[in-house]
């Protein structure tokens, strides 16, 4: 009961915290469009190459792009309002369908990505914290800071050199074998094989970033004095530090894991590029390219929306992990 | 792939603290081996950056030889050349120029960003601080990858804007930090002294506080610049890159396309990347433990 | 035979000898003060015994013996089978010695099912007996309380509640009230008191505060520098202290005793302090001795018994 009246207080806070965030950016987006070069019109009657100025101002009025700035704004503020992010001439559906489309594939490698990275990083933090100073942690911390220092997306191509094309293991392209039927299990091991390297790539930077964290954070823990009492009862130093140290330590680490979820979506457009990965991120290159920036800005938006709600997420994880949180 | 948020963790604690005497300072920047590892790996970057027209002269464009020789195949060529006969050698000294070049530049408009809302923000509290953290948080939630490409699609690429835009996605982090310094510097004693004597705000922010608040700025710096050289090589990887400035990230994405038969075309830029990444990361963490003496070392 | 014998124990630090040489027993159900300003080695001798000293501290000789058995031969699994059975510990703060992110239900519960074998449903059943023990109001309720919602005195009390649970033979109590107001103080001393003669447990009472020591334990141990300098009963050692740093703890309580609040640094009212110990050949308190003679800084002076006392000080005594 009283976890309940904790999640509800964390939400009710985020919630109230969200809402002008989720305004600000909004209007932030408008603000990138107006100042985006020419628009779709142009584009469309360049690649036509043979428009005339009617044909145009006709274009330009069945996209409500000749109006004045401000009823602009009101409009799209209207639209947004009933989930109308407006039409894209260029890939000829309706921009949220168009992202609806690639949101699950993000998601899916995101998630796979982050955890993949909070596993791998609390195991390497906290091994490099239990052995503090001595070969194992020097060793760790080589490796840590290395990660830390390669272009994700350069470890990702190194890994296919390694495992697609000198082994011969794992797929590189797209998330799924083309023209396959499978069902099942074949289907499932068939996308996490391809889910592998794109994620590896994407978490390569976060893994260094969680372990470094966990390291400096388990070794704050272990001074404190109620590490001793837990000692004094006579508990294993294994579930010492299991039960009393990392909980503890995994505190500072969500905080950092929310501040990076932006980061880790940014990244997500260069391996989704390099993976052929058909989410979100690749759909903003592809509208960079096409030059139909209401799609590129309706993928900045709704990965906004994405981190907030992931940073809701968050904030519950936080309440859960920290009994002090969401009490006034 | 820019992640500024990592540097609040690691500098939250360097505090505030009268500065010590100089000479112990210099001494303990020469004890330190990261920081001096650090220091002379990049050392060695900047020269190249700085002589590379005159260890490889010409324009490393051009074709030279041979395509798609491998490393060691030709002495005159020790690493390789490219499918269209360029030297990978001279392509990858004089790339060292925009690497360097926008790492440098991103991060002094993001500090300069992040110190002044920062500093503003912690100074005034209030109104002016809810509204600029506003902002902050605003920048935050936005995918910073994302932010630099659309800037980059609204100014065309090129060195300038593309330092530009990095450095106008990546100034929250520093924001926070420097915010954190003001509101605890703020009350100080000799702040008040200040105040009490009359000096001006602009005074007081510029001579008084600021000082005192800069050594986790100086950390955030390197850890800026660093993550500023990764983004760029992600951005020219994507082709987002000036058309005339050879790039590391550039190089890689050229070399995509022949990852089975010439791979080290791919692997040698990214190892650029990564070790000049790595020598600032060295500094960072030599100047953290350097000013935050406290800091683990169990 | 006594239940816990510190013999000739040295623990050093980088670069520094915390505890040098020391040696006390405590007779089981009875109270060992062992007092000393901060600093003197007091709560280092303490975490010894539990063999819970920071990494980098490290016990140089001596032994440490509970019924005959060498605590310090122990294996590192042996060792966790006296920590909380047989030995228990009470540490100073008790803002920070519990676990923030954890129920104290749980925190109690986990070192009976270290111990016992006894089930979750079980244990639960005994932290609320164990909680009412040390009464805490409304107990079934509070179990499930985290340490953020308790006050510092209750904190106290459930770090009682821990440290009794499995009916351990020696309680350390590391300064366990100096974080605590006056009143909260007595009426923890009491309840630790109390449950000392329902449970028969030793108590090792680590203080600095000499009126604590007047009123709750059977027998002192003065600690300085690193050294016991005097042992006795309270009544004698009140009645008569014998070494001139024992006169000087003394003569400076009586002078504040008027107005009943005991200050934390009436130690330093002695002239100089305990850093003067540092590097001196002989008796560590010679640079602070009202009656030193050169003679004192030759040598440090062993622990002689005087009939049921004994006093590290050859210029006092029969």
């Amino acid at each position: 009961m009283r976890m309940g009246r904790r999640i509800a207080a964390t939400l009710r806070r985020t919630a109230i915290h969200a809402g002008p965030t989720v305004l600000g950016i909004i209007v932030l987006d408008f603000l990138f469009l107006q100042l985006m070069p020419g628009d779709a019109a142009d584009v469309m009657a360049i690649e036509a190459g043979s428009a005339t100025a009617e044909t145009m101002a006709m274009m330009r009025e069945r996209f409500g792009l000749d109006q004045p700035v401000l009823s602009q704004l009101a409009s799209f503020l209207g639209h947004l309002a009933q989930l109308d992010l407006g039409y894209s001439p260029r890939f000829n559906a309706s921009v949220l369908d168009i992202i609806m489309a690639r949101l699950p594939n993000t998601v899916l490698l995101m998630l796979t990505a982050l955890s993949f990275a909070l596993l791998l990083g609390i195991v390497l933090g906290s091994v490099m914290a239990a052995w503090a100073g001595r070969w194992p942690d020097r060793v760790l911390s080589v490796v840590v800071l290395l990660l830390y220092s390669m272009p994700g997306f350069w470890v990702g191509l190194m890994a296919v050199v390694l495992f697609s094309v000198k082994l011969g293991w794992l797929p590189n392209d797209s998330n799924m074998t083309i023209g396959s039927d499978f069902t099942g299990w074949a289907l499932i091991a068939d996308r996490a094989a391809h889910l592998v390297l794109p994620a590896l790539a994407l978490a390569s930077f976060f893994v260094a970033v969680y372990a470094r964290l966990v390291r400096a954070s388990m070794l704050e823990v272990q001074r404190q004095d109620f590490m001793r009492t837990a000692h004094a009862k006579g508990l294993h130093p294994f579930l010492i530090q299991l039960r009393h140290a990392l909980r503890n330590a995994l505190i500072p680490v969500t905080t950092v894991a929310g501040m990076h979820l932006g980061n880790l979506l940014g990244g997500a457009v260069v391996v989704e590029t390099l993976f052929g990965w058909p989410g979100m991120g690749r759909l903003a290159l592809e509208a960079v390219l096409a030059r139909d920036f209401s799609v590129l800005l309706g993928v900045l938006l709704l990965s906004s929306l994405l981190v907030i709600v992931a940073n809701v997420a968050i904030d519950l994880l936080h309440a859960w992990l920290d009994p002090r949180i969401g009490e006034a | 792939m820019t992640v500024d948020a990592e540097l609040t963790p690691k500098v939250a604690d360097v505090g505030s603290r009268a500065a010590p005497r100089k000479g112990r300072r210099l001494r303990a920047f020469l004890r330190n081996p990261t920081f001096i590892a650090g220091v002379a790996i990049l050392g060695f970057f900047v020269l190249l950056a700085l002589f590379a027209d005159m260890l490889f002269p010409g324009d490393p464009m051009d074709m030279v030889a041979q395509p798609l020789l491998w490393p060691g195949d030709d002495a005159q060529y020790p690493l390789g050349t490219d499918s269209l006969g360029r030297d990978v050698l001279a392509q990858l000294v004089h790339g060292t120029r925009a690497s360097l070049l926008v790492g440098f530049f991103a991060a002094a408009i993001g500090l300069a960003i992040g110190m002044a809302v920062g500093a503003a923000a912690g100074f005034f509290g209030g109104w002016t601080d809810t509204l600029l953290m506003r902002l902050v948080e605003l920048f935050q939630t936005t995918p910073t990858f994302l932010l630099v490409i659309v800037i980059l699609v609204i100014v065309d690429p090129s060195l300038p804007t593309i330092a530009m835009a990095i450095g106008v996605s990546s100034w929250p982090t520093v924001a926070r930090l420097v915010r954190a310094q003001f509101r605890s510097l703020r009350e100080a004693d000799f702040v008040m002294a200040a105040r009490s004597l009359g000096y001006s705000r602009l005074r007081i922010i510029v001579q008084e506080i600021l000082p005192n608040a800069l050594p986790p700025v100086i950390v955030a710096a390197s850890v800026m610049i660093a993550n500023a050289i990764l983004t760029e090589a992600g951005l020219s990887f994507l082709n987002m890159r000036d058309p005339n400035v050879l790039s590391w990230g550039g190089m890689i994405g050229d070399g995509r396309d022949q990852l089975r038969n010439a791979w080290f075309l791919t692997a040698l830029p990214g190892a650029a990347i990564a070790m000049a990444v790595l020598s600032l990361n060295l500094v960072g963490d030599g100047l953290n433990e350097i000013l935050n003496p406290r800091s683990d070392q169990s | 035979m006594s239940l816990l014998s510190v013999e000739k124990l040295t623990v050093a630090f980088p670069g520094q000898v915390a505890v040098r040489e020391t040696s006390f027993a405590i007779a089981p159900g009875e109270t060992l003060a062992l007092v000393g300003e901060s600093g003197c080695g007091k709560s280092v001798t303490a975490f010894s015994v539990m063999r819970l000293l920071p990494p980098n501290a490290r016990v140089a000789s001596g032994r440490i013996l509970l019924e005959g058995t060498d605590l310090l031969a122990l294996s590192p699994a042996g060792m966790r089978e006296v920590r909380g059975k047989q030995i228990s510990l009470i540490q100073q703060e008790p803002m920070t010695s519990l676990n923030p992110v954890l129920s104290i239900g749980l925190q109690i519960a986990e070192v009976l099912r270290r111990h016992e074998k006894v089930s979750r449903k079980q244990a639960r059943a005994r932290a609320i007996e164990l909680l009412d023990l040390v009464s805490i109001p409304d107990a079934h309720r509070r179990i499930d309380d985290y340490p953020h919602n308790l006050s510092g005195g209750m904190r106290q009390r459930v770090m009682i509640a821990m440290a009794v649970a499995c009916h351990p033979k020696l309680l350390i109590a590391d300064e366990p009230t100096t974080a605590l107001d006056v009143t909260t103080q007595a009426q923890v001393l009491d309840l630790l008191d109390d449950l000392r003669h329902r449970l028969g447990m030793a108590v090792l009472l680590i203080t600095h505060d000499l009126g604590v020591v007047a009123q709750w334990a059977d027998r002192i141990s003065v600690m300085y520098a690193g050294r016991i300098v005097e042992q006795a009963g309270i009544k004698p050692f009140f009645a008569e202290p014998l070494h001139p740093y024992s006169r000087g703890l003394l003569g400076a309580r009586v002078d504040v005793e008027a107005d009943e609040h005991y200050s934390r640094n009436r130690l330093s009212e002695i002239p100089g302090s305990v850093g003067s110990a540092l590097g001196e050949a002989g008796c560590s308190f010679a640079p602070r001795c009202p009656i030193a003679v050169p003679g004192c800084r030759i040598a440090p002076p062993p622990l002689v018994a005087h009939g049921e006392r004994a006093v590290a000080c050859p210029r006092v005594g029969a």
